[in-house]
């Protein structure tokens, strides 16, 4: 009986001890994905940016899917201001093959993306950033020559919804930066498609 | 609008039948009672002798429906010793009658479901577990003396290890 709650115990803490990534205010890694026009993308390419507004996204998730159309406004709105919205694909394609690589292709085709779109193929960006599902924001602040990470989270207060929206939380955070003033929420979470790996 | 109307119609019918028993025979009958998180709240802090299984899956999610049999299995082997399994659906509420119902009775699932209809996702989900992301499935297991949170996926073994020592 003392073993079986001994192997409990260590179950409950290994899963505590996975909630690791960056917490606010941390320098976040760059790094060299495929981008869905087949080049190599670091966010360091971005000339003239003032940040990134990277999302952790795929293709299946109907969370993901249900917010396309405002990454896409999003994208449009900030990126001439400096923050373009850069999607990455954290999934492993063969445990989850609607979201390969030819698909993200497909799928930024059929929505006519505005952002670029990268894989982070072998699965190792992803737990340095924490991201744990999608979509899941991590929006970051271009210092000098270092990517900050300035918010965490969601992207509103409404994922079926768009139009009973109350809290731009993405949004109100890059205007914070925008306006050169404190970010009043820094962290949001909100419901999403576990990140997937293989078994 | 509709939505709404028929989740009320929904809820309705399930005080007009006082259907405690979760249990169906006949699934063509398989209801769900959907609701918001303040209602749902009160299921999280029983204080009575059960030991409470809640988990937080949706059709959508590949990993929460491959992890169902696994909380039918504890249902069926364990309901008679006081293990009480939730399966809480995050499903939008316009796909209750679409998908949740058909994968009710399409898996003749025993355990009870209910539909969690609350889109302020960032208010809630720290109110179910401060260390909660919001990634799916997740897992609540409490008694009177124990309480624990998961966010992963379980196979059976290690979901009966946990609950093994509460019996």
């Amino acid at each position: 009986m003392k073993k079986l709650f001994l192997i409990g115990l260590m179950i409950s803490l290994s899963t505590k001890l996975f909630a690791q990534g960056y917490q606010i205010g941390d320098v976040a890694t760059d790094f060299r994905l495929l981008n869905i026009d087949g080049n190599y993308l670091s966010m360091s390419d971005y000339e003239d940016i003032k940040g990134v507004v990277l999302i952790f996204s795929c293709n299946h998730c109907p969370f993901v899917v249900a917010y396309e159309d405002r990454m896409i406004e999003l994208h449009n709105e900030y990126a001439p201001k400096g923050f373009p919205v850069l999607a990455i694909n954290p999934n492993d394609t063969i445990a989850e093959p609607r979201d390969s690589f030819t698909k993200m292709i497909q799928r930024a085709e059929e929505k006519n993306f505005p952002f670029d779109y990268v894989i982070d193929a072998d699965q190792t960006i992803y737990p340095q950033y924490g991201a744990t599902h999608t979509p899941h924001v991590f929006l970051l602040e271009k210092v000098d020559d270092e990517f900050i990470v300035a918010y965490i989270g969601a992207i509103d207060d409404n994922a079926r919804d768009a139009s009973a929206v109350q809290e731009r939380y993405l949004a109100n955070a890059i205007d914070a930066l925008l306006a050169g003033e404190e970010i009043s929420r820094t962290i949001t979470r909100a419901i999403g498609c576990t990140i997937k790996v293989r078994n | 609008m509709a939505i709404h109307k028929s989740a009320f119609l929904v809820f309705l019918l399930l005080f007009a039948f006082k259907s405690n028993a979760w249990d169906l025979e006949d699934y063509t009958e398989a209801r769900v009672s959907v609701m918001d998180f303040d209602t749902f709240a009160p299921r999280m802090t029983k204080t009575n002798d059960s030991i409470y299984v809640i988990n937080f899956w949706a059709t959508w999610c590949a990993p929460c429906v491959r992890e169902i049999p696994v909380f039918e299995q504890l249902h069926a082997q364990y309901k008679d010793q006081k293990v009480k399994v939730l399966l809480v659906s995050l499903d939008f509420p316009d796909h209750l009658e679409s998908r949740v119902i058909p994968f009710i009775r399409e898996h003749q699932l025993k355990s009870e479901v209910i539909l969690l209809d609350d889109p302020d996702a960032n208010r809630w989900i720290p109110l179910v577990n401060e260390s909660w992301t919001g990634a799916i499935p997740a897992t609540i297991i409490y008694s009177r003396e124990f309480r624990d949170f998961y966010q992963k996926e379980f196979k059976f073994e290690e979901l009966e290890n946990i609950i093994l020592p509460l019996l």
